[in-house]
């Protein structure tokens, strides 16, 4: 087995909290290394600083190692560049929304900071600005309920069409 | 130069941790349960700038010819008075009253975090040009968070402020409180002189425009109006606490202080 392999391999271990999408298509995964003894080391970044995840996500890449026959695991976590929903392909999104959590809109690149705005624009970031349309009806008609969800990554909706509740996947 | 450095890097986990710990109490005592879900939330991200952080401090600590200490152990192995926190982080979660205690106020958590949160933006943005190449990625990965804490806590400040007549007398009572603990934030003291000369820290007065800008513009819209001036510092960062920094402590490390080392 290569490094290409290994990260094949690693890329198919699901997201603890949202398991219909894997740590690669999350962007948490960044690097697998492969050394002349054998020693594998992984690279892989938080999406939140407090993520409870991350343990989880350690533990289940030495266990698909370790099931590969690799026991030398070292899992490296970086923290720079800081991850963001723009690392999130296309195809995972339209994972997120079939699975019931609107996807994050928009990308962050190339968006200001907010004080780069005045200050007033502060707590009305355009960028949140946009309609979170519904995963389940399609509706755009849907308000906040809270700034965060059931985690750290999400906030909360509900559809004011078909009255379903629904996480949002904040851009981050 | 090394000793200095730890001590700075122990200022901003403390911060963090405390607020954080604080935070926490509201779990299960939210007014609403979307906001009880928030400030586990936000206590959530704290807690993780607050073990990244503890967790560079302790390789600094190492340089200084002390031994290296785990995040786990500066966070429940030292005494109120080895603790670096702002005065504002450990301060209940309601108006302090004369004996140990008080009431929990969502005015007075709200008007913290936003006053804190605010500054914390502030920080990390010019943290991330620091020399220390380790604390620059911990700012560039907190400053997200931090954009979020401000957008939360400044909705509720506008909403409260210009709500009731009660929300509005709680909010002023809040911003007339905490308002002078802000003056910590920007009052350089000799160690932060000595970071911000290495490249490490900015100059602290540096951080007061930006978060004027942000805080008073979101006052007025609360239609809450700015504070007037005090010379009152307060000397958290110093190790000098107030007396709610140990009833805090004593909560949060019983487990470890009662077994220490235990895992589970």
């Amino acid at each position: 087995m290569n490094a290409a392999s290994l990260k094949e391999l690693l890329a198919q271990i699901p997201d603890p909290e949202i398991p219909v999408i894997s740590i690669a298509d999350l962007g948490i995964l960044r690097d697998v290394a492969l050394g002349e003894d054998g020693a594998v080391t992984v690279t892989i970044t938080p999406t939140y600083n407090g993520c409870p995840a991350l343990a989880a996500i350690e533990d289940d890449i030495r266990a698909r190692l370790a099931a590969a026959g690799f026991e030398k695991v070292r899992v490296e976590t970086v923290l720079s560049p800081a991850w963001s929903t723009d690392w999130m392909s296309e195809a995972a999104k339209e994972k997120l929304r079939k699975y019931g959590i609107s996807p994050p809109e928009g990308r962050l690149s190339g968006i200001a900071p907010p004080q780069a705005r005045g200050g007033l624009d502060l707590h009305r970031l355009t960028l949140f600005a946009r309609s979170v349309p519904c995963p389940l009806c399609g509706s755009e008609n849907t308000e906040r309920l809270s700034e965060f969800g059931s985690t750290a990554c999400k906030a909360l909706y509900r559809c004011l069409d078909c009255r379903e509740p629904f996480d949002y996947f904040k851009p981050h | 130069m090394s000793n200095a450095h730890f001590e700075y890097v122990l200022r901003l986990g403390d911060s963090s941790l405390v607020l954080g710990q604080r935070l926490a109490e509201w779990t299960g005592h939210g007014p609403v349960l979307e906001e009880d879900i928030a400030l586990a939330n936000l206590a959530l991200d704290l807690i993780g700038q607050a073990r990244l952080l503890l967790a560079h401090a302790g390789t600094l600590g190492a340089g200084s010819g002390k031994e290296a200490r785990s995040e786990d152990e500066l966070a429940m192995q030292r005494d109120a008075w080895d603790f670096r926190n702002y005065t504002i982080c450990e301060l209940p979660n309601g108006e302090p009253v004369s004996h140990v205690g008080s009431s929990r106020d969502y005015a007075f958590t709200i008007t913290r975090n936003f006053l804190y949160s605010a500054f914390q933006v502030e920080l990390w943005r010019s943290l991330e040009a620091s020399s220390d190449r380790a604390l620059a990625a911990i700012a560039e990965k907190s400053l997200k968070e931090s954009r979020y804490h401000v957008r939360h806590s400044a909705d509720w400040v506008v909403r409260l402020g210009d709500g009731t007549e009660e929300s509005r007398r709680r909010m002023r009572r809040a911003l007339e409180l905490l308002w002078p603990y802000t003056n910590e934030f920007f009052a350089e003291d000799p160690l932060e002189s000595e970071l911000a000369a290495a490249g490490i820290a900015p100059r602290s007065a540096t951080l007061a425009p930006g978060w004027k800008r942000c805080v008073e513009s979101v006052l007025e819209e609360a239609t809450l109006g700015v504070p007037a001036a005090t010379p009152f510092v307060s000397s958290g960062k110093r190790g000098v606490h107030t007396e709610h920094l140990g009833h805090l402590l004593s909560e949060m490390q019983f487990l470890q202080r009662t077994y220490p080392g235990a895992q589970w």
